[in-house]
């Protein structure tokens, strides 16, 4: 009945662990404690949780990535800890402890921070910069989200009860097989990461459906703004690439479960196919995962700099080449694993190949900024930042590509100082970039400057002080996730990358003491234009936060930066007249994803646990809510023309007010001086 | 704020939505296809990881899996003659006579699968034996599987038609339900041809 639980799954294995599991009981309690003191289960179940518009979904994952990022922090402060002081000596995490901290850091960055990230940015922003009113699959897309947040919540049970892998965020057998880690903790990776890419698959295909059939009229694939071209791309990568991850890791379950051997050391299992597998969705991901950021900055280059984007139709084409070729240098992660010189060669040559679009795309935005009057706002910050780190990361990516330097350096503290370096000013400056710049759309004020700026330089300078430090660290032949280690000449480096780590840590609570200032100072920094920014796409011309059904009347689109266009033509506000608007339907909520969600979480739970009679009724369960879903008729709610028709009157009227002597039409310009 | 009027008849929008779904579970099946194709490749590369076991060429033969091959067509085929009637949007009748002989040839062919496993498993043969063992088994089970998750979308198919009739949403459940059977056809004609016809005939 009980599987493999038992009392001893509890976390009682270390004084860190304990308080850890103690704080993260206490986090829930207080929430629930909190949302029952002030009455807000109703609110909550009514306006969020069932909620199927693409605006508030964004937003929930974006809160889930914020919430699990402070874990993965706190978890990396700990490693760099531990590694300033563990000269000689056991330092203060106990191995096994520092293995599930680097496991959980990776898993939790990856699947948990960097993805809900992305595909909250995408889900608010996509339809309302194509023009659409949703994404094609509204109903689907809350499935996707709570299946993700399932996902984030067996990585945090696994802190309650029993343990997470050591097997690193990688996960490669024969290690993670059940001879040498027959505990749970693989099992919580494996089945965190079944729901994540699950999620992730159907956000990939409601993405990709939404912006081949959703573009408003006139807005032309070389019209799109070139976040919805980085994200058609990465929706085709997640397709054709997760399945990958997905059988990987069911294979490694099925070895795990049921005794089969494919990844084993004995009869007849050959782990390298594991690591062909994992690494041929793994590419295509850092794509993935890099391609919306590519997005975000040409978007906030181009509006920060007052100019179009330089040279659109060849980002456009590079950010195609770069899908294709990332297929096609996957076996660079594994060059010390036997393949012959002449199939290392070829990958190394691909991977320095593919570094070229990648180069085409810092030409563009760098000739974007040359002659543009650039506006150091954060979200601009963080693009300079970005090109300026991004390339430095480049360099060593190509460096890595070279087999014979491979061979030297694998393994080593220089490689994760490269992908921290493409991950955090690549992705997370880009995620953090987008954060800043739409906060405003979707909120209605914007985030304060002051203490945005603190937070970004607590990233940029704590960024440099924590990874260049490793780069050196790994030429000296510093492995990676080393718990403790008896060269006295890494400790200083390895002090300053724990300054490093504490500083960034700093910029992530400027962040936090960002938000609360906003919230409370959100009279003075209201966005009542919707267009805070001089920006240039259709997102801005409606207001912030727009109306549920984003746009009345569907706009029609005759070029490239539309509302930039329209504004310097002076017609940046027609108001349509009555007889344009038409009644229009919306999905109405719905609370099935949420309870699929709470489902999948308990069957994920049930898999590791072996628990297989709440396995099969969570399975049941399932079918049920989409059983239940396929008979539900009139799932839609009408709005009335007429009503449209006000709204649009009304806000017509409010910004005349506020563009008072000046010319509305041509946009509020005058208000976005440089500051 | 907003009134909210009760839709009284279909949306004008259905047929556009409709085509967006059916856009959408086509990906859905090409992601699907990938599986399939790495679950190839990995019987690829175990096919003669044997550990001393048995191999193909001693397990396999060809009887059963030309029966369940030609069970597999037929229910193409009467799949096909079914797609018909839905598409028409008429008949109800015929087209669950036809979807019922789809599932009843879906049923013949688990039968015969299940069966053959059963003899392997009996043989001592069982996916825990050997890496070439377990690729089989999990290369023919998702296909097997996929089959059966098939079989009862038709069955749930078939209550809808008769619970709730056979509006534009329930033939265009239909059409996708078509095209995922198709898809299996395709994967099985993949299966004889690198699986079983090389296993029985080395």
């Amino acid at each position: 009945m009980t599987g493999r639980l038992s009392w001893e799954a509890l976390p009682t294995y270390g004084a860190i662990v304990t308080f850890a599991a103690v704080l993260v009981l206490s986090l829930i309690v207080m929430t629930v404690a909190y949302l029952t003191w002030t009455g807000k289960w109703g609110y909550l179940w009514r306006e969020w949780l069932t909620s199927l518009s693409h605006k508030r979904i964004g937003i929930m994952y974006i809160i889930i990535a914020f919430v699990m990022m402070l874990r993965a922090l706190l978890e990396a402060m700990l490693m760099r800890a531990q590694q300033a002081v563990a000269l000689n000596n056991p330092g203060f995490v106990d191995a096994e402890h520092f293995h599930q901290l680097f496991s959980t850091h990776g898993t939790v960055m990856i699947f948990f921070v960097l993805m809900p990230f992305i595909t909250g940015l995408i889900n608010k922003v996509l339809p309302l910069q194509i023009g659409a009113r949703d994404m094609a699959f509204p109903w689907l897309n809350a499935v996707s989200l709570w299946l993700t947040a399932s996902g984030a919540g067996l990585v945090i049970m696994s802190l309650l009860l029993g343990r997470f892998s050591t097997g690193g965020w990688s996960g490669y057998p024969p290690y993670t097989g059940i001879d040498f880690s027959p505990g749970t903790g693989v099992d919580y990776w494996i089945w965190a990461l079944a729901l994540s890419s699950i999620s992730t698959t159907l956000s990939g295909i409601n993405f990709l459906v939404t912006i081949t059939k959703r573009r408003c009229p006139g807005m032309g694939w070389m019209r799109l703004p070139l976040f919805v071209w980085t994200t058609a791309c990465s929706s085709i990568l997640i397709i054709f690439a997760f399945p990958s991850l997905s059988v990987a890791t069911l294979l490694l379950a099925l070895d795990r479960t049921l005794d089969m051997h494919f990844f084993t050391n004995d009869l007849g299992g050959n782990m390298m196919h594991y690591v062909n597998l994992f690494w041929l969705w793994g590419h295509p991901e850092v794509y993935i995962l890099i391609l919306p950021a590519f997005g975000v900055f040409s978007e906030v280059i181009a509006t920060f700099s007052s100019k179009t984007l330089f040279g659109y139709r060849s980002l456009v084409y590079a950010t195609v080449v770069i899908t294709l070729l990332s297929f096609t240098v996957w076996l660079h992660h594994f060059f010390t694993m036997g393949s012959s010189a002449s199939v290392n060669a070829f990958f190394g040559i691909m991977t320095m190949v593919i570094a070229v679009p990648t180069g085409v795309k810092i030409y563009d935005w760098i000739f974007t900024l040359y002659r543009g009057r650039i506006r150091f706002s954060v979200p601009m910050l963080y693009a300079l930042a970005f090109i300026m780190t991004f390339v430095l990361g480049g360099v060593s990516g190509v460096l890595l590509a070279i087999p014979p330097f491979d061979y030297v350096v694998h393994n080593s503290a220089f490689l994760v100082a490269h992908f921290h370096n493409m991950l955090i000013p690549g992705t997370l400056f880009g995620m953090m970039a987008g954060y800043t710049y739409w906060f405003p759309k979707a909120t209605g004020f914007r985030l304060d400057e002051y203490w945005g700026r603190l937070g970004f330089y607590g990233w940029l300078v704590g960024f440099y002080l924590a990874f260049m430090p490793l780069y050196l660290l790994g030429l000296m032949g510093m492995p990676r996730r080393l718990q403790q280690y008896d060269q006295p000449e890494w400790q200083p480096l390895l002090i300053v990358a724990g300054a490093g780590a504490l500083i960034i840590l700093l910029g992530a609570l400027c962040q936090l003491i960002q938000l609360i200032v906003s919230i409370r100072r959100r009279r003075t920094l209201a966005d009542r234009t919707g267009d805070p920014w001089d920006a240039r796409t259709l997102e801005w011309t409606i207001a912030s936060p727009p109306p549920e059904w984003n746009f009345s009347v569907i706009p029609n689109v005759d070029e490239r930066d539309p509302f930039a266009a329209e504004k310097g033509k002076g017609h940046a506000y027609p108001l349509p007249a009555r007889k344009d608007y038409q009644d229009i339907e919306l999905p109405r909520n719905n609370g099935l994803p949420f309870v699929l969600g709470v489902l999948s979480f308990w069957l994920g739970f049930a898999l590791v646990w072996h628990l297989w009679w709440l396995a099969i009724l969570t399975l049941l369960g399932s079918a049920g809510c989409l059983a239940r879903r396929s008979f539900q008729r009139d799932s839609e709610k009408r709005i009335s023309a007429e009503n449209l028709y006000q709204y649009d009157r009304k806000r017509h009227q409010q910004l005349q007010k506020l563009a008072g002597h000046h010319a509305l039409n041509e946009g509020f310009r005058w208000e976005n001086k440089v500051d | 704020m907003t009134d909210i009027i009760r839709s009284p008849r279909p949306s004008p929008e259905l047929p556009s939505r409709l085509a967006e779904r059916e856009l959408g579970f086509w990906l859905f099946l090409m992601s699907d296809l990938v599986i399939f194709a790495l679950l190839f490749a990995t019987y690829g590369v175990m096919a003669d990881r044997v550990a001393g076991g048995p191999s193909a060429e001693e397990l396999l033969e060809l009887r059963r899996p030309l029966l369940e091959t030609l069970l597999l067509l037929t229910s193409t085929l009467t799949m096909g003659i079914a797609s018909l009637f839905w598409q028409s949007g008429k008949v109800r009748y015929p087209l669950i006579l036809w979807l019922g002989m789809t599932l009843v040839c879906g049923g013949g062919f688990l039968y015969l699968e299940l069966q053959e496993l059963r003899h392997l498993l009996e043989q001592d043969a069982g996916p825990s034996r050997s890496g070439f063992l377990s690729a089989f088994f999990v290369l023919v089970g998702t296909h097997g599987l996929h089959v059966c998750l098939g079989m009862l979308w038709g069955l749930f198919m078939i209550c809808q038609l008769l619970l709730r009739g056979l509006d534009a949403e329930v033939a265009s459940r239909l059409q996708r339900l078509g095209s995922y059977w198709h898809l299996l056809d395709v994967v099985w004609i993949v299966i004889i041809s690198a699986v079983y016809l090389p296993g029985a005939m080395p």
